[in-house]
Protein backbone atom coordinates (compact mmCIF):
# COMPACT_ATOMS: atom_id res chain seq x y z
CA UNK A 1 0.00 0.00 0.00
CA UNK A 2 1.79 3.29 -1.02
CA UNK A 3 0.88 6.38 1.83
CA UNK A 4 -0.34 9.57 0.54
CA UNK A 5 1.29 12.74 1.93
CA UNK A 6 -0.84 15.56 3.37
CA UNK A 7 0.29 17.68 1.19
CA UNK A 8 -0.80 15.41 -1.75
CA UNK A 9 -4.30 14.98 0.08
CA UNK A 10 -4.71 18.32 0.73
CA UNK A 11 -4.62 19.10 -3.05
CA UNK A 12 -6.47 16.43 -3.85
CA UNK A 13 -9.51 17.86 -1.43
CA UNK A 14 -8.93 21.07 -2.81
CA UNK A 15 -9.38 19.61 -6.54
CA UNK A 16 -12.86 17.77 -5.66
CA UNK A 17 -13.92 20.86 -3.64
CA UNK A 18 -12.50 23.52 -6.67
CA UNK A 19 -16.09 24.43 -8.70
CA UNK A 20 -16.26 22.71 -12.38
CA UNK A 21 -16.77 25.55 -14.42
CA UNK A 22 -16.37 23.46 -17.83
CA UNK A 23 -20.24 24.26 -18.58
CA UNK A 24 -19.00 27.77 -18.95
CA UNK A 25 -16.69 30.78 -20.44
CA UNK A 26 -15.02 30.69 -17.02
CA UNK A 27 -11.54 29.32 -16.24
CA UNK A 28 -10.63 28.36 -12.28
CA UNK A 29 -7.79 30.66 -11.02
CA UNK A 30 -7.97 30.34 -7.14
CA UNK A 31 -9.96 30.81 -3.93
CA UNK A 32 -10.49 34.18 -2.78
CA UNK A 33 -12.79 33.82 0.32
CA UNK A 34 -15.26 31.51 2.19
CA UNK A 35 -18.71 32.40 3.56
CA UNK A 36 -21.32 30.73 5.31
CA UNK A 37 -23.21 30.56 2.21
CA UNK A 38 -20.84 30.63 -0.56
CA UNK A 39 -17.21 30.69 -1.60
CA UNK A 40 -15.96 33.76 -3.72
CA UNK A 41 -13.19 32.29 -6.23
CA UNK A 42 -10.88 34.13 -8.75
CA UNK A 43 -11.95 33.25 -12.33
CA UNK A 44 -10.61 33.77 -16.04
CA UNK A 45 -13.48 35.18 -18.55
CA UNK A 46 -12.50 33.09 -21.57
CA UNK A 47 -14.59 35.25 -23.59
CA UNK A 48 -13.27 39.00 -22.41
CA UNK A 49 -10.11 37.83 -21.54
CA UNK A 50 -10.54 39.79 -18.20
CA UNK A 51 -10.45 38.22 -14.44
CA UNK A 52 -13.76 38.34 -12.52
CA UNK A 53 -14.86 37.10 -9.13
CA UNK A 54 -17.56 34.53 -9.03
CA UNK A 55 -19.81 33.53 -5.81
CA UNK A 56 -20.51 30.10 -5.91
CA UNK A 57 -22.93 28.19 -3.27
CA UNK A 58 -20.88 26.25 -0.92
CA UNK A 59 -23.37 23.24 -1.50
CA UNK A 60 -25.51 22.46 -4.00
CA UNK A 61 -28.96 23.38 -3.14
CA UNK A 62 -31.46 20.58 -2.29
CA UNK A 63 -34.47 22.72 -0.96
CA UNK A 64 -34.03 25.45 -3.34
CA UNK A 65 -34.13 28.11 -0.75
CA UNK A 66 -30.39 28.57 -0.87
CA UNK A 67 -30.42 28.54 -4.91
CA UNK A 68 -33.36 31.42 -4.30
CA UNK A 69 -31.42 33.81 -1.91
CA UNK A 70 -28.55 33.33 -4.38
CA UNK A 71 -30.16 34.42 -7.29
CA UNK A 72 -31.77 37.02 -5.07
CA UNK A 73 -28.32 38.48 -4.37
CA UNK A 74 -27.35 38.91 -7.71
CA UNK A 75 -30.48 40.58 -8.52
CA UNK A 76 -30.45 43.21 -5.84
CA UNK A 77 -26.86 43.95 -7.12
CA UNK A 78 -27.73 44.30 -10.43
CA UNK A 79 -30.23 46.44 -9.81
CA UNK A 80 -28.14 48.79 -8.17
CA UNK A 81 -26.22 50.64 -10.42
CA UNK A 82 -23.94 52.61 -8.73
CA UNK A 83 -19.88 53.08 -9.06
CA UNK A 84 -19.90 52.19 -5.35
CA UNK A 85 -21.58 48.81 -5.59
CA UNK A 86 -19.60 45.91 -7.40
CA UNK A 87 -20.94 45.23 -10.60
CA UNK A 88 -23.00 41.70 -11.27
CA UNK A 89 -21.72 40.34 -14.93
CA UNK A 90 -23.78 36.70 -14.98
CA UNK A 91 -25.86 34.12 -13.09
CA UNK A 92 -25.92 30.67 -14.18
CA UNK A 93 -25.75 26.84 -12.35
CA UNK A 94 -23.11 25.15 -12.06
CA UNK A 95 -22.89 20.94 -13.82
CA UNK A 96 -22.93 19.62 -9.79
CA UNK A 97 -26.47 21.94 -8.92
CA UNK A 98 -24.81 24.61 -7.26
CA UNK A 99 -25.47 28.50 -8.49
CA UNK A 100 -23.25 31.15 -9.11
CA UNK A 101 -22.96 34.71 -9.98
CA UNK A 102 -19.80 36.60 -11.82
CA UNK A 103 -19.08 40.15 -11.02
CA UNK A 104 -16.17 42.63 -11.13
CA UNK A 105 -13.57 41.17 -9.33
CA UNK A 106 -11.90 44.33 -7.53
CA UNK A 107 -7.92 44.77 -7.05
CA UNK A 108 -7.61 46.49 -3.96
CA UNK A 109 -7.49 45.73 0.01
CA UNK A 110 -10.83 45.25 2.34
CA UNK A 111 -11.37 48.82 4.50
CA UNK A 112 -9.84 47.31 8.01
CA UNK A 113 -6.78 46.07 5.82
CA UNK A 114 -6.50 49.97 4.27
CA UNK A 115 -6.97 51.62 7.59
CA UNK A 116 -4.31 49.46 9.02
CA UNK A 117 -1.79 50.68 6.19
CA UNK A 118 -2.27 53.77 8.38
CA UNK A 119 -3.95 55.87 6.47
CA UNK A 120 -4.68 59.42 7.50
CA UNK A 121 -8.36 60.06 9.66
CA UNK A 122 -9.37 62.77 7.01
CA UNK A 123 -8.99 60.13 4.26
CA UNK A 124 -10.57 57.22 5.93
CA UNK A 125 -13.32 59.71 6.64
CA UNK A 126 -13.65 60.78 2.58
CA UNK A 127 -13.55 56.56 1.71
CA UNK A 128 -16.65 56.37 4.81
CA UNK A 129 -18.57 59.55 3.11
CA UNK A 130 -17.95 56.96 -0.59
CA UNK A 131 -19.50 54.14 1.29
CA UNK A 132 -22.80 56.15 2.71
CA UNK A 133 -23.39 57.93 -0.61
CA UNK A 134 -23.16 54.16 -2.22
CA UNK A 135 -25.85 52.80 0.84
CA UNK A 136 -27.51 56.47 0.43
CA UNK A 137 -28.49 54.82 -3.41
CA UNK A 138 -29.11 51.56 -2.22
CA UNK A 139 -31.67 53.08 0.66
CA UNK A 140 -32.82 54.96 -2.10
CA UNK A 141 -33.78 52.27 -4.18
CA UNK A 142 -35.43 50.24 -1.21
CA UNK A 143 -32.68 48.16 -0.24
CA UNK A 144 -30.97 47.96 3.32
CA UNK A 145 -27.66 46.15 3.15
CA UNK A 146 -28.29 44.71 6.93
CA UNK A 147 -24.18 43.22 7.32
CA UNK A 148 -21.78 46.51 7.10
CA UNK A 149 -18.72 46.50 7.84
CA UNK A 150 -15.14 47.06 6.97
CA UNK A 151 -14.91 43.50 6.21
CA UNK A 152 -17.84 43.66 3.60
CA UNK A 153 -15.98 47.26 1.51
CA UNK A 154 -13.18 47.09 -0.08
CA UNK A 155 -10.68 50.11 -1.27
CA UNK A 156 -9.85 49.38 -5.19
CA UNK A 157 -6.34 50.57 -6.39
CA UNK A 158 -7.37 53.88 -7.82
CA UNK A 159 -8.97 54.66 -4.48
CA UNK A 160 -12.46 53.84 -5.51
CA UNK A 161 -14.63 52.33 -2.56
CA UNK A 162 -16.76 49.32 -3.08
CA UNK A 163 -19.69 47.79 -0.71
CA UNK A 164 -19.88 44.31 -1.20
CA UNK A 165 -21.80 41.40 -0.14
CA UNK A 166 -25.41 41.75 -0.29
CA UNK A 167 -26.10 38.54 0.31
CA UNK A 168 -28.33 39.44 3.64
CA UNK A 169 -29.84 42.63 1.64
CA UNK A 170 -33.82 43.58 3.19
CA UNK A 171 -36.33 44.54 -0.19
CA UNK A 172 -37.97 47.55 1.43
CA UNK A 173 -40.44 47.11 -1.30
CA UNK A 174 -39.79 50.61 -2.22
CA UNK A 175 -37.92 52.03 -5.65
CA UNK A 176 -38.51 48.30 -7.19
CA UNK A 177 -40.52 45.01 -6.07
CA UNK A 178 -40.06 42.47 -3.77
CA UNK A 179 -37.53 40.01 -5.25
CA UNK A 180 -37.91 37.27 -2.71
CA UNK A 181 -39.45 36.93 1.22
CA UNK A 182 -37.05 37.82 3.83
CA UNK A 183 -35.90 35.50 6.97
CA UNK A 184 -38.50 34.87 9.57
CA UNK A 185 -39.00 37.20 12.34
CA UNK A 186 -36.86 36.07 15.22
CA UNK A 187 -33.80 35.49 12.84
CA UNK A 188 -30.31 37.37 13.68
CA UNK A 189 -28.93 38.12 10.69
CA UNK A 190 -25.49 40.51 10.38
CA UNK A 191 -22.31 40.74 12.24
CA UNK A 192 -22.40 41.55 15.93
CA UNK A 193 -20.26 43.70 16.54
CA UNK A 194 -21.79 46.22 13.88
CA UNK A 195 -25.27 45.39 14.40
CA UNK A 196 -27.95 47.46 15.21
CA UNK A 197 -29.93 46.84 18.82
CA UNK A 198 -33.39 46.12 16.57
CA UNK A 199 -31.27 43.59 13.92
CA UNK A 200 -29.73 42.03 17.07
CA UNK A 201 -33.27 41.35 18.78
CA UNK A 202 -34.05 39.77 15.37
CA UNK A 203 -36.77 42.14 14.83
CA UNK A 204 -36.83 41.62 10.80
CA UNK A 205 -39.89 42.65 10.23
CA UNK A 206 -39.25 46.81 11.60
CA UNK A 207 -35.39 46.72 10.42
CA UNK A 208 -35.25 49.84 8.05
CA UNK A 209 -32.44 52.39 6.61
CA UNK A 210 -31.45 53.33 10.29
CA UNK A 211 -30.22 49.72 10.72
CA UNK A 212 -27.60 50.39 8.19
CA UNK A 213 -26.87 54.25 9.58
CA UNK A 214 -26.11 52.54 12.81
CA UNK A 215 -23.73 50.08 11.36
CA UNK A 216 -22.43 53.16 9.55
CA UNK A 217 -21.66 54.74 12.39
CA UNK A 218 -20.02 51.35 13.62
CA UNK A 219 -17.89 51.06 10.59
CA UNK A 220 -16.69 55.33 11.37
CA UNK A 221 -15.69 54.10 15.08
CA UNK A 222 -13.63 51.53 13.75
CA UNK A 223 -11.87 54.33 11.44
CA UNK A 224 -11.71 56.54 14.22
CA UNK A 225 -10.32 54.22 16.61
CA UNK A 226 -8.85 51.12 15.38
CA UNK A 227 -10.63 49.40 17.37
CA UNK A 228 -14.59 46.61 17.33
CA UNK A 229 -17.43 49.67 18.07
CA UNK A 230 -18.04 48.73 22.01
CA UNK A 231 -19.29 50.70 24.68
CA UNK A 232 -16.07 52.92 25.67
CA UNK A 233 -16.89 56.06 23.49
CA UNK A 234 -14.44 57.01 20.73
CA UNK A 235 -12.55 59.67 22.00
CA UNK A 236 -11.48 57.80 25.21
CA UNK A 237 -10.16 55.33 22.54
CA UNK A 238 -8.66 57.77 20.57
CA UNK A 239 -7.92 61.45 22.33
CA UNK A 240 -6.73 62.93 18.76
CA UNK A 241 -9.97 63.06 17.09
CA UNK A 242 -12.39 66.37 17.48
CA UNK A 243 -15.52 66.28 19.62
CA UNK A 244 -17.41 67.00 16.09
CA UNK A 245 -15.95 63.12 15.01
CA UNK A 246 -17.47 61.48 18.16
CA UNK A 247 -20.52 63.60 18.19
CA UNK A 248 -21.26 61.63 14.19
CA UNK A 249 -20.30 58.68 15.36
CA UNK A 250 -22.40 58.38 18.77
CA UNK A 251 -25.38 60.34 16.94
CA UNK A 252 -25.09 57.13 14.14
CA UNK A 253 -24.66 54.40 16.68
CA UNK A 254 -27.74 55.40 18.98
CA UNK A 255 -29.44 52.87 20.61
CA UNK A 256 -32.65 54.40 19.56
CA UNK A 257 -33.77 54.50 15.80
CA UNK A 258 -35.26 57.57 16.02
CA UNK A 259 -32.31 59.42 17.44
CA UNK A 260 -30.16 58.62 14.60
CA UNK A 261 -29.79 60.01 10.98
CA UNK A 262 -32.69 59.89 9.02
CA UNK A 263 -30.92 58.90 6.17
CA UNK A 264 -27.02 58.20 4.78
CA UNK A 265 -27.11 61.14 2.98
CA UNK A 266 -27.63 62.86 5.97
CA UNK A 267 -24.83 61.22 7.85
CA UNK A 268 -22.71 61.65 4.70
CA UNK A 269 -23.20 65.48 4.89
CA UNK A 270 -22.14 65.68 8.49
CA UNK A 271 -18.89 64.01 7.72
CA UNK A 272 -18.51 66.82 4.48
CA UNK A 273 -18.78 69.67 7.24
CA UNK A 274 -16.51 67.67 9.61
CA UNK A 275 -14.00 67.54 6.79
CA UNK A 276 -14.31 71.33 5.80
CA UNK A 277 -13.75 72.29 8.78
CA UNK A 278 -17.84 73.27 9.53
CA UNK A 279 -20.32 72.91 11.91
CA UNK A 280 -22.02 69.68 12.25
CA UNK A 281 -25.36 69.07 12.80
CA UNK A 282 -24.54 66.26 15.87
CA UNK A 283 -22.30 68.89 17.55
CA UNK A 284 -23.78 72.22 19.75
CA UNK A 285 -19.82 73.89 19.69
CA UNK A 286 -18.95 76.40 22.29
CA UNK A 287 -18.05 80.14 20.99
CA UNK A 288 -14.54 79.10 22.14
CA UNK A 289 -14.78 76.06 19.43
CA UNK A 290 -16.55 77.86 16.73
CA UNK A 291 -13.80 80.73 17.02
CA UNK A 292 -10.71 77.68 17.04
CA UNK A 293 -12.36 75.76 13.99
CA UNK A 294 -12.74 79.38 12.14
CA UNK A 295 -9.05 80.31 12.88
CA UNK A 296 -7.94 76.23 11.96
CA UNK A 297 -10.00 77.08 8.64
CA UNK A 298 -8.29 80.39 7.92
CA UNK A 299 -5.09 79.84 9.60
CA UNK A 300 -3.27 81.45 6.54
CA UNK A 301 -5.68 84.88 6.84
CA UNK A 302 -5.25 85.18 10.50
CA UNK A 303 -1.63 84.77 10.54
CA UNK A 304 -1.38 87.72 7.52
CA UNK A 305 -3.67 90.14 9.77
CA UNK A 306 -1.32 89.53 13.19
CA UNK A 307 1.66 90.05 10.92
CA UNK A 308 -0.14 93.39 9.91
CA UNK A 309 -1.56 94.32 13.71
CA UNK A 310 2.27 93.58 14.83
CA UNK A 311 3.62 95.42 12.13
CA UNK A 312 1.38 98.80 12.89
CA UNK A 313 2.08 98.58 16.87
CA UNK A 314 5.95 98.10 16.04
CA UNK A 315 5.99 101.32 14.02
CA UNK A 316 3.43 103.40 16.49
CA UNK A 317 6.24 103.04 19.08
CA UNK A 318 9.30 103.05 16.98
CA UNK A 319 8.11 106.37 14.55
CA UNK A 320 7.69 108.60 17.38
CA UNK A 321 8.14 112.28 16.50
CA UNK B 1 -21.11 87.05 0.25
CA UNK B 2 -19.61 88.65 -2.90
CA UNK B 3 -15.99 89.52 -3.57
CA UNK B 4 -16.42 93.19 -3.41
CA UNK B 5 -18.19 93.09 0.06
CA UNK B 6 -15.83 91.11 1.80
CA UNK B 7 -12.95 93.45 0.19
CA UNK B 8 -15.12 96.48 2.04
CA UNK B 9 -15.85 94.63 5.00
CA UNK B 10 -11.91 93.68 5.03
CA UNK B 11 -10.55 97.20 3.64
CA UNK B 12 -13.07 98.80 6.60
CA UNK B 13 -11.90 97.14 8.92
CA UNK B 14 -8.00 97.02 8.85
CA UNK B 15 -8.73 101.08 7.91
CA UNK B 16 -10.49 101.39 11.60
CA UNK B 17 -7.13 99.30 13.31
CA UNK B 18 -4.60 101.48 11.10
CA UNK B 19 -6.07 104.72 12.05
CA UNK B 20 -6.32 103.89 15.93
CA UNK B 21 -2.65 102.67 15.56
CA UNK B 22 -1.85 106.70 15.46
CA UNK B 23 -3.34 107.02 19.59
CA UNK B 24 0.25 105.61 20.13
CA UNK B 25 1.27 108.56 18.90
CA UNK B 26 0.92 111.31 21.20
CA UNK B 27 1.39 114.48 18.57
CA UNK B 28 -1.19 113.32 16.62
CA UNK B 29 -3.71 111.90 19.12
CA UNK B 30 -6.40 115.25 18.94
CA UNK B 31 -6.87 114.28 15.38
CA UNK B 32 -7.38 110.72 15.91
CA UNK B 33 -10.99 110.79 14.34
CA UNK B 34 -9.67 112.67 11.22
CA UNK B 35 -6.73 110.08 11.05
CA UNK B 36 -9.62 106.89 11.77
CA UNK B 37 -11.59 108.41 9.22
CA UNK B 38 -9.44 108.71 6.41
CA UNK B 39 -7.51 105.54 6.84
CA UNK B 40 -11.29 103.82 6.70
CA UNK B 41 -11.87 105.54 3.43
CA UNK B 42 -8.75 104.24 2.37
CA UNK B 43 -9.20 101.02 3.04
CA UNK B 44 -12.80 100.75 1.31
CA UNK B 45 -11.43 101.93 -1.22
CA UNK B 46 -8.77 99.30 -1.82
CA UNK B 47 -11.20 97.05 -0.33
CA UNK B 48 -14.09 97.93 -3.42
CA UNK B 49 -11.30 97.86 -6.47
CA UNK B 50 -9.71 94.33 -5.12
CA UNK B 51 -12.80 92.97 -4.37
CA UNK B 52 -14.14 93.97 -8.16
CA UNK B 53 -10.91 92.54 -9.56
CA UNK B 54 -11.39 89.45 -7.70
CA UNK B 55 -15.14 88.83 -9.28
CA UNK B 56 -13.54 89.31 -12.56
CA UNK B 57 -9.70 87.40 -12.49
CA UNK B 58 -9.58 84.16 -10.31
CA UNK B 59 -6.55 83.83 -9.79
CA UNK B 60 -4.83 83.60 -5.82
CA UNK B 61 -1.18 85.19 -7.09
CA UNK B 62 -2.76 87.70 -9.73
CA UNK B 63 -5.13 89.11 -7.08
CA UNK B 64 -2.61 89.59 -4.54
CA UNK B 65 -0.43 91.43 -7.05
CA UNK B 66 -3.11 93.66 -7.62
CA UNK B 67 -3.79 93.95 -3.98
CA UNK B 68 -0.52 95.01 -2.88
CA UNK B 69 -0.39 97.78 -5.95
CA UNK B 70 -3.76 98.97 -4.96
CA UNK B 71 -2.63 99.18 -1.65
CA UNK B 72 1.01 100.30 -1.92
CA UNK B 73 -0.37 103.45 -4.49
CA UNK B 74 -2.96 104.28 -2.16
CA UNK B 75 -0.46 104.32 0.78
CA UNK B 76 1.54 106.39 -1.54
CA UNK B 77 -0.48 109.25 -2.28
CA UNK B 78 -1.24 108.96 1.85
CA UNK B 79 2.53 109.54 2.52
CA UNK B 80 2.35 111.98 -0.36
CA UNK B 81 0.27 114.12 1.59
CA UNK B 82 1.75 113.93 4.76
CA UNK B 83 5.05 114.98 3.47
CA UNK B 84 7.12 111.92 4.99
CA UNK B 85 7.10 108.48 6.88
CA UNK B 86 6.81 106.82 3.89
CA UNK B 87 8.33 103.23 4.35
CA UNK B 88 5.89 103.44 7.66
CA UNK B 89 3.01 104.59 5.63
CA UNK B 90 3.59 102.34 2.59
CA UNK B 91 4.61 99.16 4.32
CA UNK B 92 1.75 98.76 6.26
CA UNK B 93 -1.04 100.21 3.24
CA UNK B 94 0.83 97.27 0.89
CA UNK B 95 -0.25 94.63 3.52
CA UNK B 96 -3.28 95.29 3.88
CA UNK B 97 -3.75 94.97 -0.05
CA UNK B 98 -2.06 92.03 0.69
CA UNK B 99 -4.49 90.31 2.68
CA UNK B 100 -7.47 92.09 1.00
CA UNK B 101 -5.91 90.56 -2.19
CA UNK B 102 -6.12 87.14 -0.83
CA UNK B 103 -8.99 87.06 1.29
CA UNK B 104 -10.94 88.63 -1.30
CA UNK B 105 -9.44 85.53 -3.78
CA UNK B 106 -10.04 83.17 -1.47
CA UNK B 107 -13.28 83.95 0.08
CA UNK B 108 -16.64 84.68 -1.60
CA UNK B 109 -19.15 83.89 -4.22
CA UNK B 110 -18.07 84.49 -7.59
CA UNK B 111 -20.68 84.73 -9.98
CA UNK B 112 -21.64 81.83 -12.09
CA UNK B 113 -20.87 81.71 -15.65
CA UNK B 114 -23.08 81.58 -18.29
CA UNK B 115 -22.08 79.78 -21.57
Amino acid sequence: MKWLSDDRLDHLRALVADPDFSSTKYTFVKELARGGMGTVYLAEDTELDRLIAIKVLNTPDVTGDLRGRMVREAQIIARLEHPGIVPVHDVGVLPDGRVFYAMKYVRGSRLDEYAAENSSIRDRLRKFQAVCDAVAFAHAHGVIHRDLKPQNIMIGSFGEVLVLDWGVAKILGRGFSRLDTDWVQGTIIGTRDYMAPEQARGEVEQLDERADIYSLGAVLYFLLTNKLPGEARPRSVNPAISRAAEAICLKAMARSAGERYSSASDLSADVGHLLDAEPVSAYRESALEKVSRWTSKNRFLVLLVLAYLLMRIFFAFTSRP
Amino acid sequence: MSKPLIGVILGAALGVVDGLTAWFTPAVRDQLGGIVIGSTLKGIIAGIAIGFFAKKFHSLPIGILFGVLVGAFLAFLVALMQGGYYFEIILPGTMVGLIVGFATQKYGNSPATVN
